[in-house]
């Protein structure tokens, strides 16, 4: 077994990465025994697989994912959800309403129209089909309020952190709730818009950053700064309001 | 244009399989065409006109001589115009309606051999330098599809040239153009002949019929003028050659378009 | 009224640019410069300047013209009215759809579209001023931003032309050696697979001539591959540096 680049070297599609009795994992493939990279990212080696940790792909659904979408029709039976992946998630009516659809009874916009955004997890999806989804389960549902930012969907895992280290950091540190999709979609829930400004910034920053290290501490570093420099601007403004 | 699935698997499996070991479904050998049928002057109302069948594709050329303009760049040269049409009553495949992207690249694979070839002396039908020349109107008219669409419409386009006649003229007062009684030949420099080769599972095929069109990687067309130099080539599908099979293929039509050559020029 | 010859190769054997004969033209790539496109590039070799943006793998319509088995990619080869010295008219030429169609066959080996059914990939290549071989340029801009659109694909596709020019096979033809010279040959290549992508010529060459060709532009594909994949991976070093330096 002979690999051709350092640990978390960047790697360009075409690029031959390992020869010998790897597997090739994700954004990789095999011609023979070797193997070679499909697209652009970091590559990473352990004793069985060769992968690429892709820096920019679209979302392809996986039943259980959690995902953020967008009503864009309303069917007879059911809506159409963008989520955000080259194929659209159909909603039955059936599984929002907990019971069989009756066309005479039911006005499905009045549950969810287009432009609606809503949480939902993947049931099924095979390619051939369009996927479905279901909002029967705790947190899933139509989105109220709050704001979505969309990110790159092979940089969730970078939002998320090792064993959640940096979404639980971002949590504590903005104080806003935040959902993440597996679809590249986080919604971002603050008691103030200067939070959620905050968390959205910080997510940016990821992404923009998802292929360097030490980017918890980093990005941990920034909200502190950002806060400091709201506080103070906090401060400059209340003496001013006293001079009045 | 997308590919029909009306190719069977099964199908698609034996042909493959009988190239693999040097056979063809039809049986013809790896570098053998199918037979070659040409009609020529059929079409009495145009200038020249051939019909060319191969195995069962069957392509119809009419050429039309006309007097017009030269191109501004090119003032003291005719022109040469090729189109095709794929008639709708040549496959289910072909609708009515603008030339879509395969019949332009019919067209204009067939136009790159007579041009770059130098078939026609287009200076030599300069009637007044600037002002009047002869526009000499290939028309390609498929009418019966069944595969190798280019060589069959380029001996076609050869074989109808071949019998095109330009008629007398007279020129008065420097402008106006009279025409005159009586015809003489087109003048006609080079013969380039278009010979397309299939790859099929790792196999180089000629002159493949539409059920190996539909199992094919990709093809490409080499044509050769009469020197035995190559004046055209173009690849197609979305497959792709080694070097090394691009090598062969060329050593292989030049070989071809001799033998081609020699049924559309003499016979 | 025959125009003079131009000599395009002088004495010494340098081409009118000044060029050698195995030279390519000064060529420049930059990767993710569209913001609204899922992928893009930018690329200029000697004065030719190509934009190519990608949009998907996404829902195609009208649906009817989506293939069960894989994603269909659509290519379009556009000429800017201004690209040229005499302006051509914005709508597609002939040879702007053949092209198209070439450069999308070019391009489709590389791409895993097997994995995708159902979808539609739009490639859009503007050429913004064009000088001899935009057609490889941009299928050499084109395979970037389909990388950039994170793409699966098996290699990066490469092009470069070779050509004959006052009996001498050369590599690279710019504008008037395209026009002037004896014969062009486009050639595109996936280094890897050692596959011949396209493949295309016009003019006059012996199979001899025709086999150096082909060899040189490979060569020229060779040298420009190693550059397309410098640019892909700038835009993220760059970025990695940065955070480094702070």
């Amino acid at each position: 077994m002979t690999t051709f680049y350092e640990n978390r070297e960047i790697v360009t599609p075409g690029d031959l990465l390992a020869e010998g009795d790897y597997k090739a994992g994700s954004n990789t493939y095999k011609l023979g025994n070797k193997i070679y990279a499909s697209r652009p990212g970091l590559v990473e080696y352990n004793e069985r697989e060769v992968r690429v940790v892709a820096l920019n792909a679209f979302y392809i659904p996986s039943v259980g994912d959690l995902v953020i979408g967008k009503v864009v029709e309303v069917n007879v039976n059911g809506w159409v959800v963008d989520i955000n992946s080259p194929y659209s998630a159909i909603l039955r009516a059936s599984d929002v309403l907990e019971r069989s659809f009756k066309p005479q009874r039911d006005e499905l916009t009045e549950i969810l129209d287009t432009g609606d955004l809503l949480i939902a997890k993947i049931t099924s999806f095979d390619r051939t089909r369009a996927p479905t989804l279901t909002m029967r389960e705790r947190g899933l549902g139509k989105i109220t309020r709050g704001q979505i930012v969309k990110i790159t969907p092979t940089k969730i895992p970078r939002v998320i952190g090792r064993k959640g280290s940096m979404i639980n950091m971002l949590k504590k540190e903005t104080g806003c709730r935040i959902t993440v999709g597996q679809n590249g979609l986080i919604l971002i829930l603050g008691r103030r818009i200067e939070d959620e400004r905050l968390a959205i910034q910080a997510i940016r920053k990821i992404e923009h950053e998802a292929h360097t290290s030490g980017l918890t501490d980093r990005v941990a570093e920034m909200i502190r700064r950002e806060k400091m420099k709201e506080e103070i601007k906090q401060d400059a403004k209340s003496p001013r309001e006293t001079d009045r | 244009m997308t590919t029909p699935v009306t190719v069977s698997r099964v199908r698609r499996r034996q042909i493959a399989q009988l190239i693999a070991n040097g056979m063809r479904l039809d049986g013809r050998g790896l570098t053998e065409y199918r037979e070659i049928k040409i009609e020529r002057g059929l079409i009495e109302r145009a200038e020249g006109s051939a019909k060319v069948s191969l195995g069962r594709t069957i392509v119809l050329v009419g050429v039309k001589v006309g007097i017009g303009e030269p191109y501004s760049d090119r003032p003291n040269e005719g022109v040469l115009t090729v189109n095709s049409e794929l008639v709708p009553l040549a496959s289910p495949e072909f609708e009515a309606g603008p030339p879509g992207e395969e019949s332009i690249e019919l067209a204009r694979v067939v136009d790159r051999g007579l041009r770059e070839s130098k078939s026609i002396p287009l200076e030599e039908l300069c009637i007044i330098p600037g002002k009047k020349v002869f526009i000499i109107f290939v028309d390609v008219y498929v009418l019966n599809h069944d595969g190798n669409l280019i060589d069959t419409s380029a001996m076609a386009a050869l074989a109808a040239l071949l019998n095109t006649k330009i008629f007398n003229y007279e020129v008065e007062d420097g402008e106006v153009v009279k025409i005159k009684p009586g015809f003489k030949p087109l003048p006609i420099r080079n013969y380039p002949i278009a010979v397309t080769l299939a790859e099929i599972d790792g196999k180089l095929v000629v002159d493949p019929w539409l059920d190996e069109e539909e199992v094919m990687n990709a093809r490409i067309t080499f044509t050769f003028d009469k020197d035995g130099n190559i004046c055209a080539i173009q690849k197609g599908g979305g497959g792709f050659f080694t070097k090394e099979q691009v090598l062969e293929a060329m050593r292989i039509a030049r070989e071809k378009s001799e033998e081609l050559r020699k049924i559309v020029v003499e016979g | 009224m025959q125009k003079a010859p131009v000599r395009l190769i002088d004495e010494e054997g340098k081409r009118v640019d000044g060029r050698e004969w195995n030279e390519l033209r000064p060529i420049k790539i930059e990767v993710g410069v569209l913001n609204n496109a899922d992928g893009s590039a930018y690329i200029e070799q000697g004065k030719n300047k190509i934009l190519a943006a990608v949009y998907g793998p996404k829902e195609a319509h009208p649906r009817h013209l989506t293939l069960p088995d894989r994603a269909l990619l659509r290519c379009r080869y556009h000429m800017a009215p201004f690209s040229v010295e005499e302006r051509k008219s914005p709508a597609p030429s002939r040879r702007e759809i053949e092209l198209s169609k070439v450069i999308r066959e070019s391009l489709e080996p590389a791409i895993f579209l097997e994995h995708y059914p159902r979808t539609a990939i739009d490639l859009f290549i503007e050429i913004l001023q064009a000088d001899g071989g935009t057609r490889c340029a941009g299928i050499t801009v084109a395979s970037l931003a389909l990388a950039d659109a994170g793409i699966p694909m098996r290699d990066l596709v490469v092009a470069c032309a070779a050509g004959k020019v006052d009996n001498k096979i050369v590599l690279d033809l710019n504008d008037i050696e395209d026009k002037e010279g004896e014969a062009d040959v486009p050639v595109a290549f996936m280094p890897n697979l050692n596959a011949v992508t396209l493949l295309q010529m016009d003019g006059t060459l012996t199979p001899e001539e025709f086999e150096q060709a082909v060899n040189l532009a490979i060569e020229g594909c060779k040298r420009i591959y190693k550059m397309q994949k410098e640019a892909l991976k700038a835009r993220y070093l760059a970025i990695k540096r940065e955070v480094e330096e702070q």
